[in-house]
Formats: structure tokens, sequence, C-alpha cells
């Protein structure tokens, strides 16, 4: 067949682009985008507007509370205890993980032992369970073991005190999911450059920490991150053995004024406030620890990233970067 | 020609991975200064061999002297015992290796993966490490490029960094493991033409290599692996030209 003059005349028919108007295309609606978004605007509005309108929230009791005495005591109790389960599970983390990597068999079954244990356990259980050890333990003594003789022996509910059943419970705890998450940043390291390490004469110790760790940092982080918001709000579990952190100093509140739900509120939003800065801290860091070399355009060094890696990892005289 | 003692000797190398035997006896001696090409197919144990050498594989039967000095060993008697760690790493920090993959520190700078080991291993003043690390880099044509991150070189520029960083720690031997298989065929020539000025400035080296062609222009002997065992050695135009052995015809016979 062939084409005629007249045929690319014709138009429409023949050529689908003829005579098109100027200007871009119609875009494609999307009815079904705005059927959702107006049933949860009216939900969002709803709620708001039972929020605002429900006397039962006392809204002006939340006011009042909010950053009452002993209510930002808790806080502090809480922050305070954060840190320290968390310090305890990222040293347990650490020392457990460089275990499980042992040739000794003995070392990387006990490691595992642990993982198992205390992550197959509720957190709230391990915390009653510290906190009653002196029905296991009445004397925690410092002697010889077995059959010999003790030089200190001190009654086990004067050194196991709530506080430290928490830091027990929940350090303990953390440290097994800690291990894992530093295994895996471990292992994110291909073996080649310890083997190369290894070549030019450098000690297990010294490729550990100036090869491996530097490099598994990047990997560790951002879950670590979450682990300490995790770890915030499992900070509440305390209240059960009587650690008046923010949760229990909200419930001390309640059980003498019976204002139950403002001060759930009032606790509510210390999580949240306390979250978010947690939330935006780890957002920066990971920004920076979490950027591979590869992004960075050529020729140009991190400053940041390096001078918090070289800082934890430096040792005298052998600081690189 | 009464001659020294030479600088490597492996004696009686036997190695298995489970129920595979990668080594059945391999008897090695390298002189001072020469450079011995290891050829053969894969699977043939060369790389194994070569990682025995430097301890990185622990050989099940056998032992290592380089310099006349046992390699993670120590006489005892009438027995080899396993030294210390400290005493291994002193004995690897003077036997340098070069990867098929390169192995760089990739959280380093080019100038820091060479100067790092020196520092850390040999003490040397900070100054000193980079001092000497900026002269290897020029030695293998990268001195412009000392402050990059190994992911922003080439695989050609990369192995060169790795050269370098094992010529930091002035070892008295130089093992390569297929240093150029990993690379595109246009970034080869350049670090062979490094490897072939180390020779030239007398360096022993232990090359376990594809490259036919090097083999024959720069090696004083080449070793020809099979099955764990070596089956031919001699000097390359014996070895590559006229192989007695029927196994090295065949090798031959396909990689050129």
């Amino acid at each position: 067949m062939t084409r005629t003059p007249e045929a690319d005349t014709a138009g429409a028919s023949s050529d689908p682009l003829a005579g098109l108007a100027p200007g871009p295309p119609v875009a494609l609606r999307h009815p079904g985008r705005w059927v959702a978004g107006s049933v949860v605007l009216f939900i969002l509005v709803w709620f708001g507007y039972t929020v605002v309108t429900n006397p039962n929230f006392q809204w002006p009791i939340v006011g009042h509370y909010l950053f009452s005495r002993e209510i930002v005591a808790g806080v502090l109790v809480t922050i305070q205890l954060t840190i320290s389960a968390m310090a305890i599970g990222v040293t347990l983390g650490v020392i457990v993980a460089l275990m499980r990597q042992s040739d000794n068999r003995l070392l990387a079954w006990s490691a595992q032992a642990y993982i198992v244990c205390f992550r197959a356990t509720p957190a709230l259980v391990q915390l009653i369970f510290w906190f009653n050890l002196s029905a296991l333990f009445p004397l925690i003594t410092i002697g010889v073991p077995f059959f010999g003789p003790d030089f200190i022996a001190v009654n086990a509910n004067l050194i196991i005190t709530p506080l430290i059943a928490a830091n027990l419970g929940l350090g303990l705890c953390e440290g097994a999911y800690m291990a894992e998450i530093v295994r895996g940043g471990i292992l994110s390291v291909d073996a080649g450059q310890r083997e190369a390490a290894a070549a030019v004469g450098m000690t297990r110790a010294q490729t550990m920490r100036k090869v491996v760790l530097p490099q598994a940092l990047r990997v560790i982080i951002p879950p670590t991150g979450n682990q300490i918001i995790g770890m915030l709000k499992y900070t509440s579990l305390a209240s059960v053995i009587s650690v008046t952190e923010l949760l229990s100093s909200a419930e001390l509140i309640y059980t003498r004024t019976f204002e139950t739900i403002p001060l759930l509120i009032v606790a509510s939003l210390w999580y949240v406030a306390l979250t978010s800065v947690l939330t935006a801290g780890q957002r920066v860091l990971e920004r920076h620890v979490g950027r591979s070399h590869t992004d960075a355009p050529a020729g140009r060094v991190l400053p940041f990233r390096l001078a918090v890696i070289n800082n934890l990892f430096a040792s005298r005289g052998a600081r690189l970067g | 020609m009464a001659s020294n003692p030479p600088m490597v000797v492996a004696r009686d190398i036997h190695k298995r991975f489970g129920a595979v035997e990668v080594l059945k006896g391999v008897d090695l001696e390298v002189e001072l200064g020469k450079v011995v090409c290891i050829i053969g197919a894969s699977g043939a144990g060369k790389s194994t061999f070569l990682r025995c050498i430097n301890h990185l594989e622990r050989p099940d039967l056998g032992y290592v002297m380089v310099g006349g000095e046992l390699v993670g060993y120590r006489r005892v008697g009438r027995r080899l015992h396993e030294v210390k760690e400290r005493e291994l790493c002193a004995a690897r920090a003077g036997i340098g290796m070069v990867f098929q993959r390169f192995n760089l520190f990739q959280h380093m700078t080019v100038l820091d993966n060479v100067a790092i080991a020196p520092t850390l291993v040999r003490r040397l003043a900070r100054g000193a490490a980079e001092a000497r690390a900026r002269a290897l880099l020029d030695r293998v044509g990268l001195a412009a490029k000392d402050g990059r991150y190994p992911r922003q070189l080439s695989g050609g520029e990369q192995q060169r960094v790795a050269i370098a960083r094992a010529l930091a720690m002035e070892p008295r031997v130089m093992l390569f493991d297929e240093a150029t298989s990993a690379l595109d065929p246009e970034l080869v020539g350049e670090v062979l033409d490094v490897m072939r000025s180390l020779a030239e400035d007398g360096m022993t080296m232990i090359v376990v290599t594809h490259e036919i062609g090097f083999a024959r222009e720069v090696a004083d002997e080449v070793v020809f692996m099979d099955g764990g065992v070596i089956a031919e050695r001699g000097p390359p135009a014996e070895i590559l030209r006229a192989p007695k052995s029927e196994r090295t015809r065949e090798f031959l016979a396909r990689v050129l």
C-alpha cells in the first residue's frame, strides 16, 4: 500500500498526532483519592472536635501537672534509666558479639545461649526476676566460690534496689538485642579487608579497632537509634517494680486524685517530646554516618564522619584521618 | 655458583579443606631477588599455597621459611610449635601480599591505607609514615590521589594502592594472588607495569597469575601447579615453549 499526499493531510484518521492542540497533556483524575481523603478528613475533624470539647480530657489539669515537680522528677529518672540501661546494653552487646566470633567454642556457645535466653523472655518478666533476686539469693557474698569462706556478705535486698533491678533487667535484655546488631555490623565488613590487615601484620585486636569496627559503625548506628527510642519507652516497665520514673510518677498522682486520663496524657506528651528529640538526633547522626563514600564528590572528605569515628577509636600515637 | 640460602623455602606443604585435599605436598625455593610465577588451572591450589606462605592459611603439614625464619612456627626440640599472635604478625609484616580483590580499607583515604600499618605495626611516627606513603604512592603513579577514598578509584588504581600498602612495610618478599584477574582488560597493563618495575628493582616475588605474557617476560622461574602438586617447573622459555608434561601442554593450549 502506498501513502498518498492526500492521506497525510487527511488528519486524525491516519496520524494520531495531527492537529494536536498545544500545551501539556491532561492529567489522569483520581476520584478514589478524593473520596478516601474526605473520609479521613472527616474522622480527623470529628476526633479533634471530641478531644477539645469532651470535658473528661480535663485539659486544664493536664496543663497543671505537665511541669509539676513530681512529673519532672519522673522524667529525669526515665532519662537516666534510658541512658544507663542503654550503656549496659551496648557494652554487653559489643562483648557478646565479639564472643560469638571467637574461635573458642565455649565462648561462642555461651554468647549464643545468653542471646537466646534474654531475647526469648519478656523484659517485664526479667525485671520482676531481678527485683525478686533476694528470694533466690538472700545473701550476696564476695568470697571463694563453692565451699570457700566468704569475705563480704550483704543482704540482697540492700543491693538490688528497684533502680538497680531496672538497670539490670533492661540492660541485660538490651544487651542481647545489641549483640545481634553489632554482629550484623561486623559481618557487613568484607572479610577480605581483615585478611589484608592480617597480611600487613596487624593483630586481630588492631584489625577490629582500626578496620572492622569503624566500618561496622555505619551499619550499627541506625538500628541502635531505634533501640534507644524503644528503651525510652521500655523504661515505663520499671513502674511495676516501683521505680518512680515518668509513668509511675503519673500513677502516684492519679491514684491520689483519680485524674487518670489527664495524667496519662501528661506522661504521653513527655514520651512524645523525648522521642521526638531522639528521632531528630538520630536523623542528624544517620545523615553523617550512613552516607557512603561513593556518594561523596571525588576528592571531598567527610570531616564530621571521620572525626566521630576516629575519636571513638583513637588510640595514642596511631590516629589516622 | 655458590648462592645465598633461598629467601623463601616452602617444604612439603599439605592443606585440606574438609574432604578436599587442596595441597598434596608442595616444595618451593625462591632465591633473593628472583621472580617465580605460579600458573595452573583454577582449583589447582595456587592461591592456597600462596596463602600458606604468610600463614593466612595454616598448613596441615610442612612449613615455610622466609629470610631463614619460620613463619608461624618455632622449633622446639624435634617438633614445630605454633607461635603467639604477636610473633606471627611480626613475620607477616615482612611478607607483602596483594589480593585479587584489592581489599583496601574502605573507610580510609588512599594515604591512610598506605600509612596505617607502619604506624600500628612498626610504631613509625605519623609524619614519617605519611612521608613514606607519599613516596610509595608517587612510585605507583598515584601521588595526586592520596586524599581519595578507595571507591573513588578505578580497579587498576586501587590495586596500585594495594601494592603501595604492602611495600610500606618494606617486605622481604611480595606475594601476588591473581592481582590482575579482577581488572577490566584496559587496566591490567598499569598494574603489570608496577609489578615489572618492582621485579627490575630486585624485589623477590611470588606471582600467581593467568598472565602468561607477564610470566614469559618477567619470571626467572615458572611453576605449573596441577591437582595440588607442582607438575612442572623451569625457566619460562622451557616451560612455556617446550613443556615436558602433557598436563602443562594441555593447560597452555587452553590459555594461549
